[in-house]
């Protein structure tokens, strides 16, 4: 699908009216917010500010107790994760009665980005080699490490965010990003990708988005997490969707001890998702 | 089965027969391959009512469908101007839906095609849906919402399929409201989710306390219900308190609950959910454009909500009235004549049906985009 959303021009949030160096820019109107970037305490700092405004289409009532709820458990996850050493954005500041939350700025592109941007390529390519073009990614091509290693590394981090006792609730490609590898976060050893290394894949998964999370060790919960990111993976990029089952469940079991039984809720979880029974 | 030679190029007219649930539906499309124009030639329709505070059982609807079916097939004809000899196929449900009645019209659409010797196509109910809707709002590329009485679905189109990006983890929207209209023993006359809305329209005074449950782009309706009946017999027990007390007996500071309030509240709850999980999809497809299909997207304060919603977005929403979101046989005859022109047929052998079949097992084969 192509992006049709032109940017909107929207009155900006009380805490982006005061003077500052920078003026604020609308980076995206997200699934629920939107999303500034601006800059905290100093000019030099740059942060991502995420305001979500009222919504006029749901009772008022409704309305307050949702925004004030997200924002206030988004804040609170993002703290245990940042202390318990998994890779999110730093809280700067929370007002949930306006409205808004104050993140680190977090470098890159979300994954999803990546991943349709390194499809389309690898279509165009094999288009130009007279393939069709059409073919599903089996990760056997030597082009197609990148793309299994990057798959690694995001089950890897989800792996240390359950092992902390957080489900996000919202998993999708659009909620992680890929931070460029930087100083004090080098590339893993085991990381490294030998792909086409067009560097598209490149980065370290950086989670995002914990509105809906909670803190959780169902392992139900987990499973759950899992599927709801296997299935907006497959529907976002389809053609990827069975590597990513394989590569998903095998780098999980490394990064999580008590993986094996999620994965066995996962293929519970599976199996009512498919029985489930749709009527006209 | 043969493919008829399609005479002198003219338009393809296709009939389409639908009964996955209490809704009996023909309908007669015609495709103009030169000029590209559809036209729905008859669209005709039979609903089995069952009495307030009762649901429709599978096998009291296959029998109102094998009642009506021949009454409704003919009406569809004389209505479209249309001898069987012009049909280029005869289009069915093949799922998803109930059992029983999805059976009923499967015979009588296997019949159809012996009697006059035209080919069948089974078709997928949900995509039925969004091909119509597609086709009478002009919406090019929409995330879809798909509500109605058996599903909830967000789905947007990928590379020939219609992908299902969030669906309810256990009942449908519209199974939620219809039962809970069966606790008020509200009329399900003309449906049971428009009586709730009319009561709705009267409360709002408050909005009394449900569980919202909204899963990345899922979500869940069985709690909120249970959450509705719950304080359905709360305002029973005090309707009973007021009774015997008279005025004044309820407690201090406790809220009156009216059938009002509860249609409103629970219309504002399932349908915020709703409008939250379309744009969570909408944000990452990175699409502006919604359209609303099923029986439920008749409602109007899901599709007013929908609007205000796809506006900040830049974008719209497209809706369709009760002729085209409440099943019908005409979106059976639209996608089952664009099917056709791809090729396909369903062999005799092969025209069952089935009570499950997703969305996105269909290729969608004539689309490319
Ligand atoms: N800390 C951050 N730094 C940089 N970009 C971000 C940050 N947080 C979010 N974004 C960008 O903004 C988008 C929307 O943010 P997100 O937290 O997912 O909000 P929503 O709930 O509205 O989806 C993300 O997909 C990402 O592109
Ligand atoms: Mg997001």
């Amino acid at each position: 699908m192509t992006d049709d959303t032109e940017p909107q021009q929207f009155p900006l949030p009380a805490i982006l009216t005061y003077p500052s160096s920078k003026t604020p820019e609308l980076i995206t109107q997200g699934a629920e917010g939107r999303l500034y970037k601006t800059t905290y305490l100093l000019p030099s700092v740059p942060c991502a500010l995420k305001y979500r405004p009222p919504k006029p289409w749901r009772h008022p009532v409704l309305d307050a107790r949702l925004t004030r709820h997200r924002i206030l458990s988004e804040a609170r996850v993002l703290v245990k994760c940042r202390r318990e050493g998994v890779a999110v954005p730093a809280v700067y500041a929370v007002d949930e009665a306006a409205g808004w939350l104050a993140l680190e700025w977090v470098a890159g592109a979300p994954v999803r980005v990546g991943v349709n941007e390194w499809l389309r390529r690898r279509r165009d390519s094999e288009r130009a080699a007279g393939r069709g073009g059409d073919a599903v990614v089996t990760g056997d091509a030597p082009g197609d490490a990148d793309l299994v290693a990057l798959m690694r590394r995001i089950a890897g981090a989800l792996g240390r965010m359950h092992k902390v006792g957080i489900v996000h609730g919202d998993l999708t490609t659009s909620n992680m990003m890929l931070r460029p590898w930087g100083e004090g976060r080098e590339r893993p050893a085991n990381g490294h990708a030998g792909g086409q290394g067009d560097g598209l894949l490149e980065g370290e998964i950086v989670l995002i988005d914990f509105g809906l999370a909670g803190q959780s060790t169902s392992d139900e919960d987990r499973a759950v997490d899992l599927y709801v990111l296997e299935r907006a993976f497959a529907s976002t990029h389809p053609r990827a969707e069975a590597l990513f089952s394989t590569v998903l469940e095998s780098a999980y079991r490394e990064a999580f001890k008590q993986a094996p039984i999620v994965l066995k809720k996962l293929e519970e979880v599976r199996m009512r998702g498919r029985k489930r029974s749709m009527l006209g | 089965m043969t493919k008829p030679t399609n005479t002198g190029g003219g338009p393809l007219i296709a009939l389409g027969c639908e009964g996955s649930a209490n809704k009996l539906g023909i309908g007669i499309i015609s495709h103009d391959p030169t000029t590209g124009k559809t036209a729905v030639l008859a669209n005709i329709r039979h609903t089995f009512v069952s009495p307030p505070g009762t649901g429709f059982l599978p096998k009291d609807t296959a029998k109102h469908h094998r009642t009506f079916f021949a009454r409704i097939a003919l009406a569809a004809l004389r209505a479209a101007k249309v001898t069987p000899s012009q049909l280029a196929c005869i289009c069915y449900t093949k799922g998803p839906g109930m059992g029983a009645p999805l059976q009923s019209v499967a015979v009588a659409a296997r019949t159809l095609s012996l009697l006059w010797d035209r080919p069948l196509v089974g078709v997928n109910h949900c995509v039925g849906h969004i091909e119509m809707g597609r086709e009478i709002t002009g919406a090019t590329n929409p995330v879809v919402l798909y509500v109605s009485g058996g599903n909830t679905q967000v789905i947007a189109y990928a590379e020939q399929r219609y992908r299902i990006f969030g669906e309810t983890l256990d009942i449908a929207v519209g199974n939620c409201l219809d039962r809970f209209a069966r606790t008020l023993a509200i009329s399900n006359d003309p449906a049971p989710g428009y009586n709730i809305e009319l009561l709705a329209r009267k409360g709002g005074a408050v909005l009394l306390d449900l569980p919202y449950a909204v899963k990345g782009m899922d979500c869940s309706f069985s709690g909120i219900l249970g959450a509705a009946d719950i304080l359905a017999a709360q305002m029973r027990a005090q309707d009973k308190i007021l009774e015997t007390e008279g005025p004044g007996a309820l407690k201090e500071g406790e809220t009156r609950i009216t059938p009002e309030d509860l249609c409103f509240s629970l219309q504002e709850t399932v349908y915020a959910m709703l409008v939250e999980i379309t744009e969570r999809a909408m944000a990452h497809v990175g699409s502006a454009q919604v359209l609303i299909v099923g029986g439920v997207g008749c409602n109007e304060r899901l599709q007013a909500m929908m609007g205000s919603m796809a506006a900040e977005r830049g974008g719209s929403v497209y809706a369709t009235d009760e002729r085209f979101c409440i099943d019908n046989g005409i979106m059976i005859a639209h996608a089952g004549l664009l099917a056709y022109e791809t090729g396909f047929v369903t062999p005799l052998a092969e025209s069952t049906c089935t009570q499950r079949f997703r969305t996105d097992e269909m290729l969608i084969k004539w689309r490319d985009d």
